[in-house]
């Protein structure tokens, strides 16, 4: 079973494409750009469509996803956990 | 699937296009003229109304876009007939003018100096005629190069990036190559990734027209921006989708341009392509004006990725959705004319999605009615550059 994809190596979050997903719960991850898989241990309850921190983030940090600059994390994040406005915000505007 | 020798049934207008639909349109020029063109729509069983807000003292760049709408409507080869309807006499007959340019039977009709009643009889005398005319028209069969194509996605989430917009990017990467006309835009959905739509420009030129667009946009937002414009870019319904940034929302958005077509052209709002290949067009992102802006540039069949689940549709542009949402394709199914939640659980893979989204455009283009016809979604919504004077 796929609970989140990654869209290619190298980047710092993948997408939780299940619902439902809780803290401490094993995750499978499939990157689809290069068809691997990785696994991972959700740190948060994680809503579908949401990120999982593929790694350990510090505040000013660049994350990646596409393998392009998607924004900078604005608060500590940690491997697993769910990443979005709370920690994550924009470069631009 | 072999697109090679694919064809659609499809109705040949005078200007040589092919439509997918077969409306008479009654085409008010202003917020004015709304009743009586529904009144005539009212009156005769096939016609369909267009009624919207704007029209009065509109001026300069503004009247202009207003105007190319209009004209672009009923230019579409979904219309096969149309009856403009206005205040006064000469705004009707321009806009009538530009129409009948396509050879397509034009009426037009002033309401100042007689009243709705005696509009709405003269007017409705000649949508009865085009009605029982276009209603012997019939379809033929047109080789899929023929057919223009056109997207735009909505109410986006994380799964549009990695599942419903690369569908789209696989059909067209699949068009392409045919040699179709297709189209995309949503200009301010580029910020963050707009360096990668400029290196897929075919050259020098089109990539500095590209940039020029881009750049006219931001500054728009830069002017009335009163903070990060996070409340509006992205959505609250992006945001609950799981997109967090404008950056991460672009680079979803671009997955729809495949990865094979290069960008040919660069179009102003509703400006109609003038050859085959992938045009950018300047537009806002949000879903109705961008759907009308296609519709206005001649458009015969939308695409439509979704995640969270955007209910749109245009009076006369089948509006086709798809989505990789499970939650979305199970809560709103509805609206979803295709089902590619299956790539997210790698049951599908992305060359058979694109099939599948394909093989519903040809049946859409073939006379089958979308989620968004069938539930009655018609939103025709016109992009306003300023104030009126």
């Amino acid at each position: 079973m796929i609970h989140f994809v990654v869209h290619e190596d190298g980047d710092g979050v993948g997408v939780v494409v299940v619902e439902g997903v809780k803290a401490g719960q094993e995750l499978s991850g499939w990157i689809m750009e290069d068809d691997k898989d990785i696994r991972i241990t959700a740190r948060s309850d994680i809503p579908i469509g949401h990120k999982v921190a593929l790694r350990d983030y510090k505040p000013g940090d660049t994350v990646i996803k596409y393998g392009v600059d998607i924004g900078k994390a604005v608060a500590p994040i940690a491997k697993g956990e769910h990443t979005h406005i709370q920690n994550l915000k924009t470069k631009r505007w | 699937m072999d697109l090679s020798k694919a064809s659609f049934w499809g109705y040949r207008r005078e200007s040589g296009r092919s439509g997918v639909r077969n409306h008479v349109v009654i085409l008010p020029v202003d917020d004015l003229s709304n009743a009586a063109a529904q009144a005539v729509e009212n009156n005769i069983k096939g016609a369909m109304a267009l009624p919207h807000p704007y029209g009065r003292l509109q001026f300069g760049a503004d009247l202009d876009l207003h105007f190319r709408t209009l004209i672009g409507m009923g230019s579409n080869p979904n219309v096969a007939a149309v009856v403009v309807i206005c205040i006064e006499n000469g705004w009707a007959k321009k806009v009538a003018d530009g129409i009948a340019a396509t050879g397509k039977p034009v009426a037009y009709f002033g309401i100042e100096q007689h009243g709705d009643h005696d509009t709405i009889l003269r007017a409705s005398k000649a949508a009865r005629e085009f009605v029982q005319w276009a209603s012997e028209l019939r379809r033929e069969e047109r080789p899929l190069k023929d057919l223009w194509v056109s997207t735009k996605c909505g109410e986006s989430d994380t799964t549009s990036g990695c599942g419903a917009n690369p569908t789209v990017g696989n059909a067209f990467d699949k068009l392409y190559a045919l040699g179709t006309t297709l189209v995309f835009g949503e200009t301010t959905e580029l910020t963050g990734g707009e360096h990668l739509v400029a290196a897929r420009c075919r050259n020098d030129e089109v990539r500095k027209k590209f940039q020029f667009m881009f750049d006219r946009y931001q500054q728009v937002i830069e002017r009335h921006k009163t903070s990060d414009l996070m409340d509006s870019q992205p959505t609250k319904g992006n945001i609950e989708g799981g997109l967090t940034t404008i950056e991460e929302k672009a680079l979803g958005n671009i997955q729809k341009i495949g990865r094979k077509c290069l960008v040919d052209g660069v179009l102003d709002k509703a400006e109609v392509p003038s050859g085959s290949g992938l045009w950018f067009m300047d537009s806002s992102s949000a879903a109705a004006e961008m759907v009308t802006l296609c519709a206005a540039a001649g458009f015969a069949v939308h695409l439509f990725p979704t995640g969270q689940g955007n209910i749109i549709g245009n009076p006369i542009l089948p509006v086709i959705k798809l989505s990789a949402n499970p939650r979305t394709v199970r809560t709103m199914s509805e609206h979803i004319d295709v089902d590619v939640s299956g790539l997210l659980r790698k049951e599908l893979t992305p060359d058979q999605a694109g099939d599948r989204l394909l093989e519903c455009m040809l049946r859409t283009a073939n006379g089958r009615l979308t989620a968004a016809e069938a539930l009655g979604h018609r939103e025709f919504v016109l992009t306003r550059l300023y104030e009126s004077a």
